[in-house]
């Protein structure tokens, strides 16, 4: 494939990820808006939330302003190499952001100096694996501050939550990680779970819950009666929409499992905001899209 | 209900706790490093009596010579609460438009000085950009870059909702106490 095609071919991807909301997610939405009463402030929020979808997918135009870490997946197959997917991709980045697709968001720690391109050490955030067929898979995913700030993880036994080494201990810190949020992360919002792990692949794990369809149910039957009872729990707490009050608090929760060492039990919790932006693609070897991995359904 | 400036003391006392209001006139963004940057006694860029802080990182991008907002939905305010209420004491801060809410510190200034606490929508960067018709100005651009720059908008019918008044009221301490006792009959 020509380098020229990769890079507009993935410029593409972010656009879509940046402006358009996955069907799933307007699905879950559209669910919300129909719990909340005319005339209530919760019910006000959804529908800016909803007019915002379509108007920035009109306009082509990023759902939310803070277009936050830059997150991709690569399934990479044998006709290219990590660094010429890295070139292509970082070239993407920069002429999304000098579009207005990307906001300026890479800060230097140390100095405070912005890089005005979203590039420089870590940004954006490539996890390469190997493909098992012959299409390159990218996914990506566009994480805001306000929905990362409030991601957090617990170390059981928690004894102010009175939260055990068990599965009640998780559901414990689950529920106050909820409670926590209010009003920073911009709910209804999503979680992503991983029990167990250590603290660093803990929320790697969590944060890959996002790349499920939101309708899914988990294969492991235990974690998937976890995740539609705490849903349930969750949404009877009334923080509501952007916490003005109202009956969705949260649309999902997408647990996973680790194991860990004797020693050690993390519950480490992503929250994502109502404004979800994931997308993929599989890309063929001349260059064309194969398919959307979040479109229709 | 609309709110138009010249932001007054006046006009702010008259509103109430849950009312969706229109903002028309000038109003400035300011988040973390302008805020911070005041505190540490620096000149504010602009005269902030009675004007309407906006916390927020809009995306802006220079088009035929002209700055154009492609972005602009509220960033997270309690981030602020350290400065804000003796910022808004101190220039008269009339007004502040962001998302989340904030705490007792400024819900006091609020009361003291005749100010509200606006919430926009988060995440509603499309519905909130097309509020703004103008980009007058820009302030400390270079010092801390496109996001954390002050912009001087001007703002159409821009939506929000009181949820912290100028006496004594918050929608948000109302719902953390709420869910909180929801929470205890779960764990």
């Amino acid at each position: 494939m020509e380098t020229k095609v990769l890079r507009s071919q993935l410029l593409e991807l972010i656009r879509r990820t940046s402006c358009e909301l996955p069907d799933d997610l307007i699905r879950a939405l559209d669910k919300s808006r129909r719990k909340e009463k005319k005339g209530t402030t919760a019910r006000y929020a959804l529908d800016v939330m909803r007019e915002n979808v379509d108007l920035a997918r009109d306009k082509s135009q990023p759902l939310c302003q803070d277009t936050g870490t830059i997150i991709c997946y690569v399934d990479l197959p044998k006709w290219i190499t990590e660094k010429q997917f890295q070139s292509a991709y970082e070239s993407a980045v920069k002429t999304a952001t000098n579009k207005g697709f990307l906001r300026q968001n890479s800060v230097d720690s140390i100095t405070g100096e912005n890089s005005g391109t979203n590039l420089g050490p870590g940004s954006p955030a490539i996890h390469f694996h190997q493909a098992s067929g012959k299409s390159l898979g990218v996914r990506m995913m566009l994480k805001g501050g306000g929905s990362e700030n409030v991601s957090c993880q617990y170390s059981l036994p928690n004894n102010k939550l009175g939260a055990g080494r068990d599965i009640e201990g998780v559901r414990k810190c689950i529920l106050d990680a909820v409670q926590n949020a209010q009003g920073k992360g911009c709910g209804p919002g999503i979680l992503g779970v991983c029990i167990g792990s250590d603290r660093g692949s803990g929320f790697v794990a969590a944060k890959e819950q996002f790349f499920r369809q939101l309708d899914d149910t988990n294969d492991d039957k235990l974690l998937s009666k976890l995740e539609k009872k705490l849903l349930k729990q969750a949404n009877t707490l009334g923080i509501g929409p952007m916490g003005f009050g109202g009956e969705t608090t949260l649309m999902g929760i997408k647990i996973c499992a680790r194991n860990r060492v004797p020693a050690s039990f993390f519950v480490s919790i992503s929250y994502m905001c109502w404004a979800y932006r994931r997308n993929g693609f599989l890309l063929t070897e001349s260059g064309k899209i194969n398919r959307w991995l979040y479109e229709g359904k | 209900m609309i709110l138009e400036a010249p932001f007054t003391e006046e006009k702010l006392r008259k509103l109430k706790l849950g009312d969706v209001v229109e903002i028309t006139g000038l109003i400035y963004t300011g988040r973390d490093a302008v805020h911070k940057y005041l505190h540490d006694g620096n000149k504010p860029p602009v005269d902030l009596k009675d004007s309407i802080i906006y916390h927020c990182g809009p995306v802006v991008v220079k088009e035929k010579g002209e700055w154009v907002v492609k972005a602009a939905g509220p960033t997270t305010s309690i981030r602020e609460e350290p400065y804000q209420g003796p910022l808004m004491e101190q220039y008269g801060i009339r007004g502040v438009i962001g998302k989340g809410g904030m705490g007792s510190k400024t819900l006091a200034a609020c009361k003291k000085v005749g100010a509200c606490y606006f919430h926009a929508i988060g995440g509603a960067a499309q519905v909130l950009a097309e509020k703004v018709v103008k980009v007058s100005d820009v302030h400390l651009l270079n010092e801390f870059g496109s996001p954390e720059a002050v912009w001087e908008f001007q703002v159409v019918k821009f939506p929000v909702v009181v949820t912290m008044d100028s006496h004594g009221k918050s929608l948000h301490a109302k719902v953390e106490n709420a869910s909180a006792k929801a929470l205890a009959q779960l764990v």
